[in-house]
This record gives structure tokens, sequence and C-alpha cells, in this order.
């Protein structure tokens, strides 16, 4: 049984927490720590910073040994999928566990797009022939959206349905298209494609096709490196039309939004410690520079922040875990909140490690750039906001004229 | 804690408020003498020991009790009047005091027959509280205190009030103070208003001359006040309790009605500001949740110090916000004459008030400069504050 298998039968034993409003458990259950720690563990002896710099050097941006480790050995593949279908049947909670320890190591691998993204959107779509393969993690999968999509709405497709050439299996159509910016594609083995036509629909694509690229894109952040992908008349499957396949997108991008808010928020205490830790061994005028009342003022107030995101980021998990009527706004506040928190991170983390915190032989870069990224991918901490103003019902002005 | 040694449950302790009820009718008896009843009985609070007000249960039992009462529609002992002497007073005591001390004081304190205040702050000792001056010389049986206080709320209403002096000049501030519980109502204490900016005096000055304080009022031992006055302290945090605020239920909440109702006030700038302070505001809620939920599971986090930070910036960020939002009616106040309210009240008030009122949220109870070194040394185990004053006698600090 894997560490997730155990994991999952434990929180299964675990008494519901109590609640004293009607607010679900914020809290971290022994299940989701066990599970913490074995990702860590993994993480530590197989992602150091010194690897996963080196990496983005070399035309293998994406850690495929680390990512089979990750998705067979401990199981994070399949977290979300039911056990029927091989996975592990767990929740959003404990995949947003997972993601704080991938944050908080910047690890190169595809988790959010295949285990969280694309797997949502084919559980969204009743898709069963894909996702034991998924889950096992024998198949990586990718959403072909911009990394960047967010609210509002799914972005419009490029990509448009052609019909099938004489010869092609029945249900095969061919799509013709661009998609830019994609995260997780160069590692994947089958995409999901949204495309349009009548109707419209998300169709599987597998990346051996021919006439299907992906061109590498040198992104912000080298450790989940885009790629711009091309479709020219390439065979694919429809799993899903209308609006089940703008609902399986929709699900997706939500999914999304509230898992990169946890794995931003292990970026920004990763960051914190490593910061912390810095300013108590550099000494300057013969003191720790850590004993300056400037530098701890600036950490603290970090710290703060690091406690009100971590908060956000557990609402918007336990509320889409339980299928919440509040998720829209939880996934609102997370995003925005943990997207503003790692980026303050990135930056004091430079900052506070002064001119080897400016290196790239220092390990600050890869957090500031994550975290930049992070903060655009999936929507902007600004639309998220932007979104609360339908949702809380704090309307716009009145157009002026 | 519930252990097999204690035995009563939540439904123990209802039987026992439906008894108590049966044999005191609160609408036939002296609304003091029902209070007393109830102290007596265990009932006032669970938590304290048997024959103190409680019975040595779990303090989260309290709650069952309360309940049971509110819904006979008994006389409550009205703890919004006396906050500080139920949640500072008290605990000081029952964790300093003598037995006949907690006699003495804990029933009429329970009851809030004696409304208790705080002496703490000094004109200069502020957040270098240790660095205080009032003075008790001791002769035979008891002390002789002269000083300034300030900055007491409640202190004109108040029968008691929790003190702290300077005892022995000659050592290291830390060391020479020693705490009394002192009668406001003894001859040489006098209390005066203290206006403050918003027009009104929420808080007083009490100046302490001559003041004679029997020795059987010290609370710790000769030298201890230091360590009594930091428990006291502690015990501010743990107000912390009961539900959760609901969603728009602190300040954000009159700002987003406001924004509501008027159209016409809104600009694309406004609302950038308003969505922020929304959902930050949210956050902190959440924030605070999660916070009790920890100290639910019994494990406590230091997250409540981060909690009175972001507190106070919102308060003032939102006030701010609204007084810009009303335009030509934030340019006008309600009231400038001098008042004397039982305490800051938030909530049906103008957001002139708010705003300026606000300004105190980061300066009260800890200013947020020195809650950043608080965080920075207990939580992240930065280096501390150089301290130039640690190991020189009180006497010869410069001032």
């Amino acid at each position: 049984m894997t560490v997730v298998g155990e994991a999952k039968q434990q929180a299964e034993r675990k008494q519901p927490a109590a609640a004293a409003a009607s607010l679900p458990d914020l809290l971290y259950s022994e299940a989701e720590s066990q599970l913490r720690a074995a990702v860590r563990a993994l993480l530590t002896d197989r992602a150091g910073w010194r690897e996963v710099l080196a990496r983005t050097e070399t035309p293998q941006s994406y850690d495929t040994g680390l990512w089979h480790a990750l998705a067979a050995d401990v199981g994070c593949a399949g977290l979300l999928v039911p056990e029927d279908l091989g996975g592990a049947g767990a929740s959003y909670r404990e995949a947003a566990v997972v993601a704080e320890e991938l944050g908080r190591a910047v690890a190169p691998v595809p988790y959010l797009g295949s285990a969280v993204v694309a797997t949502t959107a084919l559980l969204s779509a009743g898709e069963r022939l894909l996702l034991p393969d998924v889950a096992s993690g024998a198949f990586t999968a990718a959403l072909a959206v911009p990394f960047a999509a967010g609210p509002p709405g799914r972005p419009a497709p490029a990509v448009r349905i052609g019909a099938a050439r004489d010869g092609d299996p029945a249900g095969t159509s061919r799509l013709t298209g661009t998609v830019a910016g994609v995260a997780d594609a160069l590692p994947a083995d089958v995409l999901l494609v949204p495309a349009d036509g009548v109707p419209f629909g998300l169709y599987a694509v597998a990346a051996g096709e021919a006439g299907y690229s992906a061109a590498p894109v040198v992104s912000l952040d080298a450790t989940r490196q885009l790629a711009d992908l091309t479709f020219d008349d390439v065979p694919a499957r429809q799993i899903a039309a209308g609006d089940a396949a703008d609902a399986a997108i929709a699900a997706a991008l939500t999914a999304g939004a509230v898992i990169i808010a946890s794995e931003q928020l292990g970026l920004a205490e990763r960051c914190l410690e490593m910061t912390v830790g810095y300013v108590k061994e550099r000494r300057q005028f013969a003191r720790p520079v850590g004993s300056f009342q400037a530098i701890k003022h600036r950490l603290a107030d970090l710290w703060v922040g690091v406690t009100q995101a971590r908060a956000a980021a557990r609402y918007a998990a336990a509320c889409l875990a339980a299928g919440d009527p509040d998720t829209p706004v939880a996934v609102a506040l997370a995003k925005a909140a943990c997207s503003d928190i790692a980026v303050k991170a990135g930056q004091e983390t430079v900052q506070l490690h002064g001119g080897i915190g400016f290196t790239w032989e220092h390990p600050a870069h890869l957090y500031l750039k994550r975290a930049k990224a992070d903060s655009i991918a999936f929507g902007t901490a600004d639309a998220h906001r932007a979104s609360l103003a339908r949702l809380a019902d704090l309307p716009a002005p009145a157009q002026a004229g | 804690m519930l252990t097999s040694a204690n035995p009563v449950t939540a439904d123990d302790l209802r039987g026992q408020v439906r008894d108590f009820l049966a044999a005191h009718d609160h609408t036939a008896m002296d609304r003091l003498d029902f209070l007393r009843a109830r102290f007596d009985a265990g009932l006032a609070w669970v938590h304290y020991p048997a024959g103190l007000g409680g019975q040595g249960l779990s303090r989260a039992l309290q709650q069952v009790v309360d309940v049971e009462f509110a819904a006979a529609g008994a006389p409550t002992n009205k703890p919004e009047r006396n906050g500080i002497g139920l949640g500072m007073a008290a605990p000081t005591i029952l964790a300093y005091g003598s037995t006949e001390q907690k006699q003495r004081w804990l029933r009429p304190l329970w009851t809030g027959e004696e409304i208790w205040c705080q002496l703490f702050s000094e004109p200069g000792a502020g957040s270098d509280l240790a660095g205080l001056a009032t003075r008790a010389v001791p002769s035979a049986d008891h002390w002789t205190v002269n000083g300034q206080k300030v900055w007491t709320s409640s202190a004109h209403i108040s029968r008691r009030a929790l003190l702290v002096t300077r005892t022995d000049p000659d050592v290291p501030k830390h060391k020479g103070m020693t705490y009394f519980a002192v009668d406001m109502t003894a001859p040489g204490v006098e209390v005066r208003p203290l206006r403050q900016l918003t027009g009104e005096a929420e808080f007083n000055e009490v100046f302490l001359s001559d003041v004679v304080i029997p020795d059987a009022d010290r609370i710790g031992a000769v030298g201890a006040g230091w360590q009594v006055a930091t428990a006291t302290l502690m015990n501010e945090r743990v107000a912390i309790g009961g539900g959760a605020a609901p969603r728009e239920g602190g300040m954000i909440g009159s700002a987003a009605s406001t924004w509501r109702e008027h159209p016409e006030l809104r600009t694309p700038g406004l609302q950038d500001r308003l969505l922020r302070l929304w959902a930050d505001s949210e956050v902190a809620r959440l924030a605070g949740a999660r916070l009790r939920q920890q100290l639910a599971a019994g494990e406590p986090g230091p997250e409540g110090s981060a909690a009175k930070l972001v507190f106070a910036r919102l308060n003032q960020e939102i006030s701010e916000f609204e007084v810009e939002l009303a335009g030509a009616a934030g340019l006008r106040y309600a009231d400038w004459t001098m008042r004397r309210p039982d305490g800051a009240n938030f909530y049906g008030r103008d957001p002139g008030y708010r705003f300026l009122r606000s300004k105190g949220n980061s300066i009260e109870g800890g200013t947020s400069e020195i809650l950043r070194n608080i965080i920075a040394e207990r939580v992240l185990g930065l280096p501390p504050e150089i301290r130039v004053d640690k190991d020189v006698p009180w006497k010869d600090l410069p001032r």
C-alpha cells in the first residue's frame, strides 16, 4: 500500500473537527502530515536546489525520474482519482499538502498539470479510459490551455476541429491550431485540448501523433518550463462536448488556482525559513544582520502574511474538497492572498540575502521566478479580487457618460 | 481536561444548572444575591477551583453553563463592564494570590460588585513598562505609594486596581518591582479623565499620592512584580474564544454596506481598494478561525500575535477608506464634546470616529513595532534587541 493509501484510511478514522462556526477544518490532519513527510523526504533526497538549478540549464528541464517516484512510489499522481480507477480516492486537501511541499522545493515535476488540472478535467468529463494510467503515473497528462488562463471565463480556444481522414478509426476528429504558453505539456504523454467547432469540445491527443509538436519556451520560471503547442491535422478523440466540456475546463482551472495557492504558500514558507536562517548567520558591523530591527520587522511582517495566506489556502482546499457553495469566493481569496505573499517572500529573500541573493549560484532567484510566474498562472491576484466584485456584491461604478 | 477521575459531563452540568434554577428563582430574588449563590454553587466559571466559583473542569464546559442560564433568562454578571477584572485580574489572583486574597476578591469580582482596572503604563513607561517609576516604600505592615499611571480604562468606575510599582531602585529594572491590588477608594487615589483625539475620554490618568496599601494586598513576593505583571499581560491574549465572527462581521461590513447603498460614491480607484480590503478582512477572519481551531485541538500556535497586527492595520485602512468614500460628508464629525463612554464602540458611530479611534489599535496593548520585535525574537528566533539597561541599577538609568 502506498503512503497515500494509508493516509486515506487514517483520514477516514479521524473524527471531524469540532466546527465552532460553520467553517471547515483549516488544520492539517495526521494523515496529511504523514503524506507531507513522505513527499518531503523524497524531495530532500532527490530535489536539492543545486540539482534543480542545474536541470534548468539542460534540455530535459522536467525531472521525469523524480516525477515517476513521486507519482508511483508515493502515490501522488492518483490522489484525486477514485480507488476503483486505481487512484487513492483522496481529496483536494491532500493534493494541496503535496503542492506545498513541491513549492518549497521548486521541484520540476508536472504534478500540478497532470495530477491536479488534467485529472480534474478528466474526472469532470467522466472520462474513465485514461484515468487509471494517469493515476498510476504511467501516463502524464496536460490541459492545453495557457498557464495564465484565469478568471473571467475560459480562454477562447485557438484550435479548430476538422473532419476525420479516410481510414481514421471511428470517433476520430482532426485538430488544427496553436496554444501558447502551456505548463507541464513538455513531459505530457496525452494532451487534453479544448477545440472549437460544432459543438465545442474537449479532445484527447496522444503526444506521439504526427502533426503534434511542443516547442519549449524560454520561461521566466525555468523550473516549470512552458511550451507552445502546435496541432496540424492531428487525430484526436472527443472526451466531452458542449456544456460538459466547458464545465470540465472550468473545474480544471478552479482546481489549478486552488492547488497553486498551496504551492505558493509552501514557497513563501520556505523563503521565510531560508532568509531567517541566513540573517542569523550573516554578520556585518560585528553583529548578525538579523539583529537589526529593520530586518526583524520585515521578516515579522512576512511571517504574519504567511499565517494569513495559510488560512486562505486551507479554506480553499477544504471548500473544493467538500463541494462547498462558497468555493468561488474561497478560490479568489486564496489565489489573491497566496500570490501576493509568495511574490513578497521571493523579493524579500533576494533583498535580505544582499549580494549573494542576486547571484545565479544562490537559489533565491529560483523562488523569485517561480513566485512571479505562479502569480500570473490561473489568474493574477487582481483578476481574482476583481471576481469578488460579483461574488461579494461590491459592484463597479456606473460607466461615465 | 476531563479525566476518569473527573467525570462531570456537559449533561451533568446542565442538570446542575436546572437544579440551581429550581432552588433559586431569579425573578423573585435580588440580582446580586442570585449571582453570589451561583458563584457559591460552583457555576460561575467552572474551570476555577471548587470553593472559588468553579469545579476544576475544562474551560470549554463553561459555554454549556452560560447557555443554560441564558436560556432561562437569568441575570448575567455583565462581563462587558468588567473585562479587565474577569480577563486579567482574576487569572492573576488565581495564579499568584494567597488563599485569603482569592477568598476575599474573586467573588465580588465575578459578580461585578467590584470592577477592576489595571495601573501599569506610566507617562515615562509605555513600551518599556519595566522602566516604571511609581514608588512603593515599605513600613511595618503596609506600603506607601507615590506616582502617576496612565491609559487606565474604567478607572472611574473601578473599586480595585492591579498595580505594579518600583520597590527597589538599586537593582536592575526587571528585578526591583512589586505587584499589588489597590483600593481605588483609598485616600490619595485621584482619577482624572484623559481626553483622547476622538474628543472623548475612554481612559484615565491615575495619580497616587501617599496611598497606603496594606501588605496583605501584595500579590506575589516582594521583587517578583515583573513576573506577575507578565502573567497578567499573557492573559490579555487568552481572551480569544467564543464563536467566529460572520463574514463582514467586522469593520469591513459598514464599508461594504455604504458601497452598496451609495452607487454615486463609487470610483474605480476606491473599488480596487475596497476589493483588496474585503479580501484581506475575510482572510484575517479565516486566520482567526484557524487560530481558534488550533486552540481547541490543544495545539496553540504563535499566530495570535499576528492577529493583532493585522487587525490594527485593517481597522486603520478600512476606516481611512470609509472617510474618503463619504466624500463631503467625511468633512463632518458627529460630536467633539468631552464624554466618558464605557469603552470603544466602533459600530453605530460615524466613519470619522472609526478613523480616529483605530489609530489607537496599533498603540494600545503593545505597539505594532513591539509586536514585530516579539514575533521576530520569539517566533523566528532572531537575535534580541541590544539592551543597554539590562544590568544597570534602575536608579542609574539615563532618563
